[in-house]
C-alpha cells in the first residue's frame, strides 16, 4: 500500500519535471523554431482566427447609446435620468460642504449662501464621534479634520467627502436591496453570484470606459463607477447576514403575524444590523479606495490632486494629498465601526424630556453652524481656514527624496538591478517565451490535476478567451508581474505571519500595521515607490507587494493559531522541540489556510496591477489603461475580462488544491 | 362537562427530502421507517394524530431529533406538512389564505422559543409590544398593554433594558410576556426552559404554573425532559423517530406504558409524585373521620396516612367514600414496589 503510494508520488513528480523541461525548451527555442520553420503561428495566435469581440462590444455600446429605444424612453434618456437622480443630492451636498449655494449660471453666478465653515464641519464630526462612541473617538475625528484644514487639504477633502457621502448611501441601499432579493429568491441568488464574482475580479478600469461613454466625463460618472465598485461586498454581506439570523427569530416574526414586508424590515434587517454595518464599513472603505481612480473620469478632490501630482512627478504634493486621503479614510473607518457597535440601554432618552436634553449634540452643532455662518461674513478666518496659517510639507518631502536619491542612489540602483537581472527578468523571459498552444495545454492539464475535468474545461475555456483575443503575450506579462510579486509577498508575509502567531507582542504590532496597510487607498503605495525607484517593473512589483502583503500575513497567522491545541499537546508529549512543533505539526496543518491567503494575495495583486500600469508596465493593465485614455470600450472590457479570467483560473485552482488538502487532513 | 377540542391534527406527515409528496401519495398507506430511508427521506413527523383540549396543558415529549419541533411547527403552520389535516377550532388551517393565517397568528396564537428569539435591537418594552405594533395598534395602547404583561411576569423596572443586559431566565420571561401580550387562545412553547440552568428552570416552571392557574390558556408545551413533562402536563404525547407512541396522563404513562421505550422513561420517575390515591386504593369502603381525596397525589398524603398507622377512607370530590388506602400501599409506592390493589 505504502509502496504503491510512494511510486505514484514519484511518477507524478517525474511527469511534472518532464513538463517543466519541455516548457523550458519551448520557451527558449520556439522563437528560433518559428523563424526556421517560417511558422509564425507558433509564437503568435494567427490574426485570422482572432475573435472580433472588441469591435462587437464597441459597436453594441454605440448602438445602445445612439439607437436603443425601449418604447417609452430611449437608453440615452434612461442614463440621463439616472445621472440626474444622482446629481441632485450630490450637488446639494457639494454646495453645503464646498461650493456654497449659487444664484445664476456660469461665471455670472453669485454666491447667496456660503458652504459650512470649517469650524462647523469639524464640530459636526466631533459630535458624530461622541454620539457614536466616546470622547476618544470625538478627539480622533476632530484631529483628523483639523489636519485637513491645517495642511491646506480642506477644499479638496470636502469635494471628496461630498462624493463619499453620496456614493455610500447609494451603494448601501443598492447592495441591501440586491442582497435581500438574493436572500428571498434562490434563482436570483444563483444568477447574481457569477456576476458578483466577475465584478470583484474585473479591474475597475475596465468598466470606467463604458461608464465614461454612458455618462460623460464628470463627477456623476465618477460616482457611478464608485457605487458599482463598492456595492458587491454589500450584496454578499447582506445575503450572508440575513441567512445568519437565527431561524427562531424568523419564526417568531411569522408567529407574530408579520406580513412579508414587516418580517423583512422589522425583524430580519434590524436583527442582522451589526453584520450589515460591516458591509457599510466596506462600502465606505472601497469608495475611498476609488477616490483616485474615479478622478480619472472626472471626480475632483483629493484623488485628482494625487493623480495630477503623480503625472507631474511632484512627489511632495502627491504625498500630502495621499496622506489626506488616508486621514479621511481612518476617520471614516473608525466612525463607521463605532456606529456598528450596539447601543447602551436607553434609560437616558426618556420621551418626556425636552428637546435640548434629548438632543444636546444636534442642538449644539446647529447653533454653532449658524453662528459661524453669521460670523463668517465679518471674519473670513471663521468661514475658511486662513491660508497664512497653513502648513505645507511638500517641500520637506521633495527635499527628503532628493537627499535620498543623491546619497543612496547607487545602493537603491544596485538593489533594483540585482533583483531585475537575477530574478524578475529571467522569469519574464521564461514566461514570455512559452508558445500559446503549449501554455493552453499546460493550463488545462493543471486544471485537470487539481480539480478534475470540470476545472480543466473551465480553465481551458478561460485561457482560450485570452488567447483568442490576441492577448496571450500581455497576459503572460501580467502573470509574470503578479507571480513575482506574489512570490515575494509570500516569502516576506508567511514568516511574519508565523512569527506573529507565536508571539503575542509581535502579533499586536503586526495587526496594527496590517490594518493601516489595508486602509490605505491602493494608489498611495505608488507614490513613495516611484519617488525612490522611478517607473518600471521593479516599482510596480514593490507597490503590488506592499498592497498585497496583508492577506499573506493574516491567513498564515490565523492558520497557525487555529491548529487544534490537542494536536500541539500530542506533539509536546511525544517530545517535539519547538522547531519540530512548528515544521512538523503547525505548518503542515495550517497549509490549507495559508493557501487561501496566497489566493487572496493573488487577487489583490491582480487588482493592483492595473494601477501600476500608470508607472509603465506593459501588461493587460496597460491595455486597459490605454483603452481608457482612448475611450475604446471594447478593448478595455476585453482586457478587463482577460484579467478576470486569470484571476478566476488562479482562484479555482488554489481553492481546489486547498480543498483536497483539507480532505486529506480530515479538516473538511 | 366534556372539554371542547381546540386543535386537532389527523394523519399529519412531514418528510424532508426530494419528492416527499409524491412518495407519500404513491405509497398509499403508512410507509415504514425503512422504506423512508430507502427513498432518502427523513421522516421528521410520521402520521401524527393529536387532539388538544380547551384549557389543558398538552406536553409533547421526546428525545432530541424525535420530531417535536417539527410537529409543533406543522401545527403552527411554520412549515407546510407533507400531508394531513389540521383543525383549529374546527376550521382547516391548511385551507386558509395567507391573510387569514396572519390574522389568526396576530390574535389567537402565541409562541415561546427555546433560545428566546428576542429582537436584539429593541428594549424589553418594545420587544413585548412588538406583536401589538405589528397589528398596527397605536403606540400608547401598545405600551400600556406591554407594561401590563411585563408586570405579570415580574419584570417591571427592566422595561428599558436591552435583552442582552438580562439573564437567561429574565430573557425567557420577556419571551413569555411577549407571547402573552396579544392574549392568545392557543399557546405554543417549544422547549422554553431547556436553555436555562436546572435551578432557574424549576423556578420558571413554577412561574409557568402560576400564570396558567390565572390565565387558563390552551397550551402545547414541548420538552425533552420527562420530569418537566410530569410536573406540568395534563396529558403527555411521547414521540420517537417522528412517531407518537403514546398519549396519556402522566399517571397512565407510569401505570401502563404502551411500549418498553415508554417504560424506560417512566422507570426512574418517583411514583409518589405521579400516582393519585385513586389509582392504588382498594375498593373496600371503610368508615373513618379522617379522609383523603381520591385525586390527591400519593406524595401529598403520604405523611398523613403513615402517621395514622391504619387504613384511611378515600372520598371523592363530593365527600362520598369511594374506597380506602393502607399505609403499606403508601410504602409500596414510595419504594417503587409493584402495587397490587
Ligand atoms: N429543514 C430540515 N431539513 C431536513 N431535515 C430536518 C429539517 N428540520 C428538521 N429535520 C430533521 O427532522 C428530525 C426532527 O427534527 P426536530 O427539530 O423536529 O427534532 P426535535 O425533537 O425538536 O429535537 P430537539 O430536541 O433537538 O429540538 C431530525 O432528524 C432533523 O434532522
Ligand atoms: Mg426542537
Amino acid at each position: 500500500m505504502i509502496q504503491k503510494a510512494g511510486r505514484l508520488f514519484s511518477r507524478t513528480s517525474i511527469v511534472w519535471f518532464a513538463l517543466l523541461l519541455i516548457t523550458w525548451l519551448l520557451s527558449t527555442y520556439s522563437r528560433d523554431m518559428s523563424k526556421a520553420l517560417e511558422a509564425k503561428w507558433i509564437t503568435r495566435f494567427p490574426a485570422g482566427w482572432r475573435l472580433s469581440l472588441k469591435n462587437d462590444i464597441s459597436a453594441a455600446m454605440k448602438w445602445l447609446v445612439e439607437e436603443a429605444d425601449f418604447g417609452l424612453f430611449t437608453f440615452r434618456e434612461a442614463t440621463r435620468g439616472l445621472a440626474w437622480l444622482i446629481e441632485q443630492p450630490y450637488n446639494l451636498v457639494l454646495s453645503v460642504l464646498s461650493s456654497g449655494f449659487m444664484e445664476g449660471q456660469g461665471s455670472g453666478a453669485v454666491q447667496i449662501l456660503p458652504p459650512l465653515s470649517w469650524i462647523a464641519v469639524t464640530a459636526i464630526v466631533i459630535a458624530a464621534g461622541h454620539f457614536a462612541k466616546d470622547w476618544k473617538l470625538a478627539l480622533l475625528m476632530g484631529l483628523a479634520f483639523l489636519y485637513l484644514a491645517v495642511f491646506g487639504q480642506w477644499d479638496s477633502a470636502m469635494v471628496t467627502l461630498a462624493s463619499i457621502i453620496i456614493a455610500v448611501p447609494f451603494g448601501v441601499a443598492g447592495g441591501l436591496l440586491l442582497g435581500i432579493a438574493a436572500y428571498r429568491w434562490n434563482w436570483f441568488d444563483q444568477a447574481l453570484k457569477p456576476i458578483l464574482d466577475l465584478m470583484q475580479t474585473i479591474p475597475v478600469f475596465a468598466y470606467l470606459v463604458p461608464i465614461l461613454f454612458l455618462f460623460g466625463f464628470g463627477p456623476v460618472s465618477a460616482l457611478v463607477a464608485t457605487i458599482i465598485y463598492a456595492m458587491p461586498p454589500m450584496v454578499r454581506i447582506t445575503t450572508l447576514a440575513l441567512r445568519a439570523v437565527p431561524d427562531e427569530i424568523g419564526d417568531f416574526g411569522v408567529m407574530s403575524g408579520c406580513t412579508q414586508r414587516q418580517l423583512m424590515w422589522k425583524v430580519l434587517v434590524p436583527t442582522a444590523k451589526p453584520d450589515l454595518m460591516v458591509g457599510v464599513n466596506q462600502v465606505i472603505m472601497l469608495s475611498l479606495n476609488m477616490v483616485i481612480i474615479a478622478s480619472m473620469i472626472g471626480a475632483g478632490g483629493l484623488g485628482f490632486d494625487v493623480l495630477a501630482s503623480l503625472r507631474r512627478l511632484d512627489i511632495g504634493a502627491g504625498l500630502e494629498a495621499g496622506i489626506a486621503i488616508v486621514v479621511l479614510a481612518v476617520a471614516l473607518d473608525r466612525l463607521s465601526q463605532a456606529f456598528a457597535q450596539p447601543r447602551q440601554s436607553g434609560e437616558e432618552r426618556r420621551r418626556s424630556e425636552s428637546f435640548l436634553k434629548r438632543y444636546p449634540r444636534t442642538l449644539f452643532v446647529l447653533v454653532l453652524s449658524i453662528a459661524c455662518l453669521a460670523a463668517g461674513y465679518f471674519f473670513a478666518f471663521i468661514q475658511s481656514y486662513p491660508e497664512a496659517l497653513q502648513v505645507t510639507t511638500g517641500t520637506f518631502w521633495d527635499e527628503l527624496v532628493k537627499s535620498i536619491n543623491i546619497n543612496y542612489f547607487d545602493d537603491l540602483e544596485a538593489v533594483k538591478s540585482f533583483m531585475l537581472s537575477t530574478f524578475m527578468l529571467p522569469v519574464k523571459r521564461f514566461l514570455g517565451g512559452i508558445p500559446w498552444a503549449w501554455g493552453w495545454f499546460l493550463i488545462a492539464a493543471a486544471g485537470w490535476y487539481f480539480g478534475g475535468w470540470r476545472l480543466s474545461l473551465l480553465c481551458a475555456l478561460l485561457a482560450f478567451f485570452v488567447i483568442a483575443n490576441g492577448l496571450w503575450a500581455k497576459a503572460m506579462v501580467t502573470v509574470y508581474l503578479c507571480g513575482v510579486s506574489v512570490v515575494i509577498a509570500t516569502i516576506i508575509g508567511i514568516p511574519i505571519g508565523l512569527f506573529s502567531a507565536l508571539n503575542e507582542r509581535a502579533d499586536r504590532i503586526v495587526g496594527v500595521i496590517i490594518d493601516t496597510l489595508q486602509t490605505l487607498p491602493s494608489f498611495v503605495y505608488l507614490i513613495p515607490v516611484v519617488m525612490l525607484f522611478r517607473v518600471g517593473d521593479f516599482s510596480a512589483m514593490i507597490a503590488v507587494v506592499l498592497y498585497a502583503l496583508a492577506p499573506a500575513i493574516r491567513y498564515a497567522a490565523h492558520g497557525i493559531k487555529t491548529v487544534d491545541p490537542q494536536l500541539i499537546e500530542a506533539g509536546i508529549v511525544s517530545g517535539c522541540t519547538k522547531r519540530q512543533l512548528l515544521w512538523r505539526i503547525r505548518a503542515p496543518l495550517a497549509l490549507p489556510e495559508i493557501m487561501l491567503g496566497i489566493n487572496q494575495t493573488i487577487m489583490l495583486a491582480l487588482s493592483m496591477l492595473v494601477i501600476t500600469a500608470l508607472v509603465g508596465t506593459r501588461d493587460l493593465g496597460q491595455e486597459v489603461y490605454i483603452a481608457l485614455t482612448k475611450a475604446d470600450i471594447g478593448r478595455g472590457i476585453v482586457a478587463g475580462l482577460a484579467i478576470a479570467a486569470i484571476a478566476i483560473i488562479a482562484d479555482r485552482m488554489i481553492a481546489a488544491s486547498a480543498k483536497s488538502m483539507r480532505k486529506r487532513y480530515g479538516l473538511a | 362537562m366534556e372539554k371542547s377540542v381546540k386543535l386537532s391534527c389527523r394523519h399529519v406527515w412531514k418528510l424532508f427530502g426530494h419528492g416527499a409528496k409524491e412518495f407519500l401519495a404513491k405509497s398509499g398507506d403508512v410507509p415504514s421507517l425503512q422504506e423512508l430511508q430507502n427513498a432518502d427521506l427523513i421522516g421528521a413527523v410520521r402520521d401524527a394524530n393529536i387532539e388538544v383540549l380547551e384549557g389543558e396543558i398538552f406536553v409533547i415529549m421526546g428525545l432530541s431529533g424525535s420530531g417535536k419541533s417539527t410537529l409543533v411547527r406543522c401545527l403552527s403552520r411554520l412549515v407546510e406538512p407533507t400531508a394531513g389535516e389540521l383543525l383549529f377550532e374546527g376550521v382547516d388551517l391548511r385551507k386558509m389564505s395567507e391573510r387569514e393565517l396572519i390574522e389568526i397568528r396576530r390574535h389567537k396564537l402565541g409562541m415561546v422559543f427555546q433560545h428566546f428569539a428576542l429582537l436584539p435591537h429593541l428594549t424589553v418594552l418594545d420587544n413585548v409590544a412588538f406583536p401589538l405594533d405589528v397589528q398596527g395598534l397605536d403606540k400608547a395602547s401598545c405600551e400600556a398593554k406591554a407594561r401590563q404583561v411585563i408586570d405579570l411576569v415580574g419584570l417591571s423596572g427592566r422595561e428599558l433594558n436591552y435583552p442582552r443586559e438580562l439573564s437567561g431566565g429574565q430573557q425567557q420571561r420577556v419571551g413569555i410576556a411577549r407571547s402573552l401580550a396579544v392574549e392568545p387562545e392557543l399557546w405554543f412553547l417549544d422547549e422554553p426552559f431547556s436553555a436555562l440552568d436546572p435551578l432557574i428552570r424549576r423556578e420558571m416552571q413554577d412561574e409557568f404554573l402560576r400564570l396558567q392557574s390565572m390565565l387558563h390558556k390552551t397550551i402545547v408545551f414541548i420538552t425533552h425532559d420527562f420530569d418537566e413533562a410530569i410536573r406540568l402536563a395534563d396529558r403527555i404525547a411521547i414521540m420517537k423517530d417522528g412517531e407518537i407512541i403514546q398519549i396519556a396522563t402522566p399517571e397512565e404513562l407510569v401505570m401502563n406504558p404502551a411500549t418498553d421505550y415508554v417504560g424506560e422513561f417512566t422507570k426512574h420517575i418517583p411514583r409518589a409524585k405521579v400516582l393519585t390515591v385513586g389509582s392504588v386504593m382498594s375498593k373496600e369502603i371503610i368508615e373513618g373521620t379522617e379522609t383523603v381525596s381520591v385525586s390527591a397525589r400519593i406524595e401529598e398524603i403520604a405523611d398523613k396516612v403513615e402517621s395514622a398507622g391504619k387504613p384511611m377512607s378515600v372520598v371523592d370530590a363530593d365527600g362520598k367514600p369511594v374506597g380506602s388506602i393502607r399505609p403499606s400501599t403508601i410504602i409500596d409506592v414510595l419504594v417503587g414496589r409493584k402495587v397490587i390493589s
